[in-house]
């Protein structure tokens, strides 16, 4: 090994700088375990099935953590963990959540696997709707429309399900994904307007003609055109049969296998791919690709329209994966976090992946740990998502660099 | 004075486009109405609509004074947007800057006691720094890490509503006998004085002297992108970083300062809804405004002027798509389908042109938004 060869102190001022917030923010976390976590009594049942459950002493846990991070925090200022110290970070990470679980649940029990399992549900629309962020803005446009696109999706979807089948809705809602997409295509690429105004344009759109449709619409017909049974949970066998992990990945809706998929399509294309290359090229130097005989425009294109239809797969999930009918701004701002995971990926599909999921677990961990009178006032529970989605982004992900041509509209030499 | 006009025309004609796609779709959701043939009764509900958007709007004292109501919070919190954008940055936080400004504006509306001269600029110095003590935040947390600024603002819009919910149940500034999020009023001292001060008790005129603070900020804003050294850097920083950093500007401060005056304008934005129209604050006090700012600033092409006739523009909309409510069926969500098509309209003259058929030169928009940056 010549890693061993490397002597760790040769690092830049600003991985330095990094390393140091990383050993404050140990402390930070300790503070958290000493002074909060050690104050309710009692034991944490974190249950696996029905029957099955273990237990954590939250009061010992707190302060045994509290004081392991101390001593990583001392690790890290004085010598740090070189190549070591993401999984550090990790491990540091989880045993907080952890304690931070039983410090919510102590005294009580709570479904554990369930939480987990409602996470990777609730991370669907926003990976799916961040792999059409990346596969748009990969290819030089600015995808600001994802809102727009799961919104719209998710209301033609719900009548076309409501009056057809699940299958027939859900490719109902690709294509509307895929028409907006060809009104962002169409102004963006041959009107060169600007992607951010036609985006927001978009949002506001799906926003008004979605919430019109709604009033003026489905409420008085909600019976024959909002009324749906969302598809049911499928179990893989074999994988489904490895405890914990089986539940929670492979019980899940058809939605939640795609979205998975998506993320590895979306990966291996653009990374192992002749088309990835060119859509990265286009996204990053359009003229250099185009000299080279791509045809830029046309890819663009073609990547945009992709992007809308899994975008609008993304919308489909509400009233067909889950909730069983379109209610009035469904998504709620879901598209926009889902613009926050194309940034916090680093445009990545898995790095997205993580974002979407890290949300979709402050979420699921709300409405699972809300109930528990913690006294912790509910709401800053449920802005625990957004200051932990902050604390990542500036503390540990920092500036992250777009694909260079995103924004500017492309012209034929 | 020829190049506002042939502008002046476009926007018409934009609005004409929108209004067009809009009556379709008001025409085509009229199921029942469509479901039996009756062509003439969906015509005649479009005929309704359109007359109470107008009758809403413009048709009375009470409509202008509605129109303008409605356009103090958007021109207030697009200046938010507007001027974020000329610096480069996309501020999609004017909803949490606004809820800022409203807790410290409605705080100091109700913990003092003083004359109202020295009072109302009080609350409202109040409300401004306390969003620009919040929209600093972003930009700090840019130009220390890196942090982009679309993700913090989208997060901290968050942290903002929930925190406000929370404090508005606190000792401090619920309201006496209420266990929802609802505030103690503020001291009748430190209300902004009614528009229409001089038309007698008519309390159905709600316009208020907030919107003259608004064309004031509005000045500010114009005086500060033509008139100042910090105008000319921050919008060379828009423009290009780089060169405004090999030029010798400091482009983080910059970002900070930046980020500090937008919040400064949508800060004033929340304080003028507590001090001149509810008189209190609940948790619905920004509403979908700092959001519908972003369509103010894209369709004011981020100048003062543009951003103050969009603003009036969607104030009109507003107060017109209130009476359309009441005189049809058609939901007032028809409004936000008008503004995304007069946005899009306006933003494609290339599109309105082939439609229209007009000659002429058309210019778009250019680029409010330089990419996502570094």
């Amino acid at each position: 090994m010549t890693a061993a060869a490397v002597p760790d102190r040769v690092v830049s001022a600003e991985q330095r700088k990094r390393a140091r917030s990383v050993g404050i923010t140990y402390l930070v976390l300790a503070m958290v375990c000493f002074f909060i976590f050690t104050r309710r009594p009692g034991d944490a049942g974190f249950r696996i099935t029905e029957t099955s459950q273990f237990t954590l002493p939250a009061q010992g846990f707190g302060w045994a953590l509290g004081i392991v991070l101390v001593a990583v925090a001392a690790a890290q200022l004085l010598r740090g963990f070189g190549r070591l110290s993401n999984v550090v970070l990790a491990l540091a990470t989880a045993a907080f959540f952890m304690s931070f679980l039983a410090w919510a649940a102590a005294g009580d029990s709570f479904s554990f696997v369930g939480m987990l399992q409602d996470t990777v549900s609730r991370s669907v629309p926003i990976t799916l709707g961040a792999i059409g962020g990346i596969l748009s803005e990969r290819s030089g446009v600015i995808n600001i429309s994802i809102e727009g696109m799961l919104l719209a999706a998710a209301c033609t979807s719900a009548i076309a399900a409501s009056l057809t089948n699940l299958w027939l809705g859900t490719l109902v809602g690709a294509l509307t994904g895929v028409a907006l997409a060809a009104v962002l295509a169409v102004m963006s690429i041959r009107y060169k307007v600007d992607q951010v105004i036609v985006g927001f344009a978009i949002n506001f759109f799906a926003l008004g003609v979605t919430s019109f449709v709604s009033f003026r619409v489905l409420v008085p017909n909600r019976d024959t055109m909002n009324n749906l049974l969302p598809v049911t949970p499928i179990r893989i066998p074999l994988l489904a049969d490895v405890p914990f992990i089986g539940t929670i990945f492979f019980e899940q809706t058809i939605f939640v296998y795609f979205s998975f998929a998506a993320v590895a399509l979306a990966t291996w294309g653009l990374y192992r791919t002749k088309w990835g290359l060119r859509t990265r090229a286009i996204g990053e130097y359009p003229k250099a690709a185009g000299t080279l005989g791509v045809d830029v425009n046309k890819l663009r294109y073609r990547n945009l329209l992709l992007a809308g239809a899994v975008a609008g797969i993304g919308g489909a999930w509400w009233p067909i994966g889950i909730v069983g009918r379109f209610d009035q701004n469904i998504t709620n701002g879901r598209g926009f976090i889902a613009l926050a995971a194309v940034i916090f990926g680093r445009w990545h599909p898995v790095g997205a992946l993580c974002g979407a999921l890290v949300f979709a677990l402050a979420e699921a961990v709300r409405l699972k740990i809300g109930n528990f009178d913690t006294g912790i006032p509910s709401e800053f529970l449920i802005m625990a998502p957004y200051v932990v989605t902050i604390i990542v982004v500036a503390g540990f992900i920092g500036a992250s660099r777009a694909p260079k041509a995103a924004g500017q509209p492309y012209e034929d030499q | 004075m020829n190049e506002t006009l042939k502008s002046l025309r476009f926007t018409l004609l934009a609005v004409v486009a929108a209004l067009v796609v809009s009556a379709f779709i008001i025409v085509i959701t009229d199921i029942e109405a469509l479901g039996d043939g009756n062509f003439g009764q969906a015509f005649s509900t479009l005929g309704t609509a359109y007359w109470g958007l107008f009758k809403g709007s413009f048709g009375s004292l009470r409509a202008i004074s509605n129109t303008i109501t409605g356009a103090t919070p958007l021109l207030l919190a697009g200046l938010a947007v507007s001027s974020a954008f000329k610096a480069g940055l996309f501020n999609i936080g004017a909803t949490g800057q606004m809820l800022a400004g409203a807790i410290t504006g409605l705080w100091v509306g109700f913990a003092f006691q003083l004359p109202p001269i020295i009072h109302v600029p009080l609350a409202l110095l109040a409300a401004a720094v306390g969003g620009a003590l919040f929209g600093a935040i972003p930009g700090a947390l840019k130009a220390r890490t890196g942090a982009h600024e679309v993700i913090t603002t989208i997060m901290l819009n968050g942290i903002a509503s929930f925190t406000v919910l929370w404090l508005l149940k606190t000792e401090l500034f619920k309201r006496e006998g209420r266990d929802d999020a609802i505030s103690k009023f503020v001291e009748d001292s430190a209300k902004l004085p009614k528009l229409f001060w001089f038309m007698g008790k008519r309390i159905d005129l709600l316009a208020h002297t907030g919107f003259i603070v608004a064309l004031l900020a509005t000045f500010v804003f114009w005086w500060l992108l033509r008139k100042t050294t910090l105008g000319f850097e921050m919008q060379a920083t828009g423009f290009n970083q780089e060169a405004a950093r090999y030029a010798g500007m400091k482009t983080k401060s910059l970002m900070v300062v930046s980020m500090a005056i937008a919040g400064a304008f949508a800060g004033l934005a929340g304080g003028s809804e507590v001090l001149g129209l509810y008189g209190y604050a609940s948790g619905s006090v920004a509403g979908d405004i700092g959001f519908d700012a972003i369509a103010v600033a894209l369709l004011g092409r981020s100048t003062p002027i543009g951003t103050l006739v969009s603003a009036l523009l969607f104030g009109a909309l507003q107060a017109g798509g209130r009476q359309m409510q009441v005189d049809t069926d058609v939901p007032i969500d028809l409004i936000i389908v008008l503004r995304a098509l007069i946005v899009f309209f306006i933003a494609a003259p290339l599109l309105v042109k082939a439609i229209f058929r007009v000659k002429g030169d058309a210019k778009g928009f250019g680029q409010t938004f330089r990419g996502w940056g570094g």
